[in-house]
């Protein structure tokens, strides 16, 4: 029995490419059950994501499956033989997966959603009975061989984004954020995503200053928030503990000689400060001051840099951990079915 | 029999402290179960120890240095199993381990501690009660210090913006203000405690030594609890003072009982 993938992602096919193959969650199941009923065909599961569409099926032989897959796709969104596709045959298509699903293969390195959708997917197709004795045993290998990659490597450690960096500081000063106050200064369209990074970890409250109060306003409602006149953020400055900048200011907002005495108000509480704007809100020396923790905009993406670093560096070590699940894998496939009332015990890996 | 639950006890820490660093060197860290495991049985091995030493001498076994060592050694424990869970601060573990190690160590290494005591001593329940909780008193103030040492490693980490791995595995700063700042509470209210009832044993002038060094290290902690209290000590300030005041607990121990020879 041979894997096959035909199949296009991000790396291969723009989004309008990729908008036009993808099957809407609905007919992911239906479609997979039509597969299995085109000849060369003996098991199917499609998945598809904002950033790949595959079809992954089990076949006697690989050509059959790659026509009928091609067929099938073509009837329904086009040429599936374009550039943008890319079709695998074991193992080539087994390593695929496990890549796939352990987030080396997505758009940011060693992310974990895919995991989810790729379950999702195979739910589906299970659910459905379009997936049978040979997927079922290669995507609960799947989910195994992303688990030891998650546990056994750094792919997933520290985070990669400016906002996501944000949460994390957040989190290692505070602890839990859900007693945290946010504000912000200056409604722009990074603090907002900032912002609504530390929103999605439970802050408790968000006030929002800007020189138009009419546009903190605006933010303020969509985040839920509360809007204050930006002259008066220093009088609501005592409940604060993370503070986001992005005004348009061409001179420091925030100065060591206005935040020293407010800081005496806060009680030891620390203060997280994030700088989104250029040029910046923040005074330098304002990260000198007791219990303020200062980030600007650099060094942000200079944690998220050295994170994609590590995640990178680690990508060998993941590929030869893949590798031998996808011996094992082919070993298992190579020996076919067990003849009925024979017994072979687990290898380490199926455990 | 009762040094051999003691030496037992010694390697277990020896090996919850190997596990720890060999969980931090590592490419991957993993938090390890066997250091709790290590941790909890070196504490079973000090209990043993102790009940052991208290049947044979017929009172708490605070008579000389050696045993001054594993009572602090066991308070310490004791103080780590107690808030380590509570405030998520499984590190502490990792830095509570060598110290212990250290301790016991050197209770069993340096010859002439463990001076035998005259069997069946009279037994006065004030000096009982003064000796026992003045050294749990101690045990929460080594713990608030190695957590103070947690909070400055990781303020200093959050302020230079050079994250370390294991920033990634400290707990939150604010967390380890909060448990350094009870943990000093802790044991100033047990040493409270420890001075009035060395105060109910009488006999002052004999030890006036120890009395002038035990009161010096409860202002000590006083101030640093009133200034935090009072918003006058930043938790920086407090993290840095309450690891001097250990660092001078410690070093000064030995001599004081030195100069102190009468029993605790």
């Amino acid at each position: 029995m041979e894997i096959v993938c035909l199949g296009l992602s991000h790396h291969t096919a723009p989004v309008e490419v990729r908008e036009r193959f993808a099957v809407p969650d609905h007919a992911v199941a239906t479609s997979a059950v039509e597969l299995t009923r085109q000849p060369g065909v003996v098991e199917a599961l499609i998945v598809s994501t904002c950033n790949r569409v595959e079809y992954y099926a089990a076949a006697e032989k690989s050509d059959d499956a790659y026509d009928a897959l091609s067929r099938f796709i073509a009837a329904r969104a086009g040429d599936p033989t374009a550039d943008a596709f890319f079709f695998h045959a074991s193992p080539r298509s087994v390593q695929h997966l496990f890549r796939v699903v352990s987030g080396l293969d997505s758009m940011v390195l060693g992310e974990t959603e895919i995991l989810g959708q790729m379950k999702k997917a195979y739910q589906a197709a299970h659910a459905a009975g379009a997936t049978g004795r040979h997927l079922n045993k290669l995507f609960q290998r799947a989910f195994n061989v992303a688990k030891e990659v998650r546990t056994n490597t750094n792919i997933t450690r520290g985070s990669v984004s400016v906002g996501s960096v944000a949460v994390e500081l957040a989190e290692r000063i505070f602890g839990r954020l859900a007693e945290c106050h946010v504000m912000i200064l200056g409604a722009g369209e990074t603090s907002e995503l900032t912002a609504g990074a530390l929103q999605a970890r439970g802050v408790k409250a968000i006030f929002v200053a800007n020189r138009t109060y009419d546009r903190a306003a605006e933010l303020a409602a969509k985040m839920g928030g509360r809007a204050i006149h930006f002259d008066e953020w220093a009088a609501d400055f005592h409940e604060v503990d993370i503070l986001i900048g992005s005004t348009a200011s061409p001179h420091p907002v925030v100065t060591v000689e206005k935040l020293a005495p407010l800081m005496r108000s806060r009680q030891d509480r620390p203060l997280f400060c994030i700088d989104l704007a250029v040029p910046r809100d923040f005074e330098a020396a304002v990260n000198d001051l007791e219990g303020v923790y200062l980030y600007d905009i650099d060094s942000l993406q200079q944690i998220a840099d050295r994170s994609m670093a590590v995640r990178q560096q680690e990508v060998i070590v993941c590929e030869q951990l893949i590798e031998r699940h996808v011996v094992e894998f082919g070993q298992w496939l190579a020996a076919g079915p067990r003849p009925p009332g024979t017994f072979r015990p687990q290898t380490e890996g199926a455990k | 029999m009762d040094r051999l639950f003691l030496v037992a006890s010694t390697f277990c820490f020896l090996l919850g402290f190997a596990c720890s660093m060999h969980a931090l060197g590592a490419r991957v860290y993993r938090r390890s179960r066997l250091n709790l495991f290590a941790i909890a049985g070196g504490f079973g091995f000090q209990t043993a120890f102790l009940y052991l030493r208290g049947e044979v001498i017929g009172r708490c076994p605070l008579t000389n240095l050696f045993e001054v060592f594993i009572f602090l050694a066991w308070a310490m424990v004791l103080f780590y199993l107690l808030i380590g869970p509570a405030y998520r601060l499984s590190l502490l573990g990792v830095f509570t381990s060598p110290l212990v190690f250290v301790l016991q160590s050197a209770a069993l290494l340096v010859p002439g501690l463990d001076k035998s005591v005259p069997a069946k001593i009279v037994v006065n329940a004030w000096m009982e009660l003064h000796a026992a909780v003045s050294i749990l008193a101690y045990g929460a103030f080594a713990l608030a210090g190695i957590a103070g040492v947690m909070y400055l490693l990781q303020e200093r980490q959050l302020k230079t913006h050079h994250l370390r791995s294991i920033f990634f595995h400290l707990p939150p700063i604010h967390d380890l203000a909060v448990a350094n700042r009870r943990l000093i509470l802790t044991g100033f209210l047990l040493l409270t405690v420890g001075i009035a009832a060395g105060f109910a044993v009488g006999g002052l002038a004999s030890h006036l030594v120890k009395i002038t060094w035990s009161v010096g290290v409860w202002a000590l902690y006083g101030f640093i609890l009133v200034a935090e209290n009072l918003h006058r000590l930043s938790p920086r300030r407090g993290a840095w003072l309450s690891v001097v005041a250990l660092a001078v607990v410690l070093s000064t121990l030995w001599g004081i009982r030195f100069i102190d020879q009468g029993t605790v």
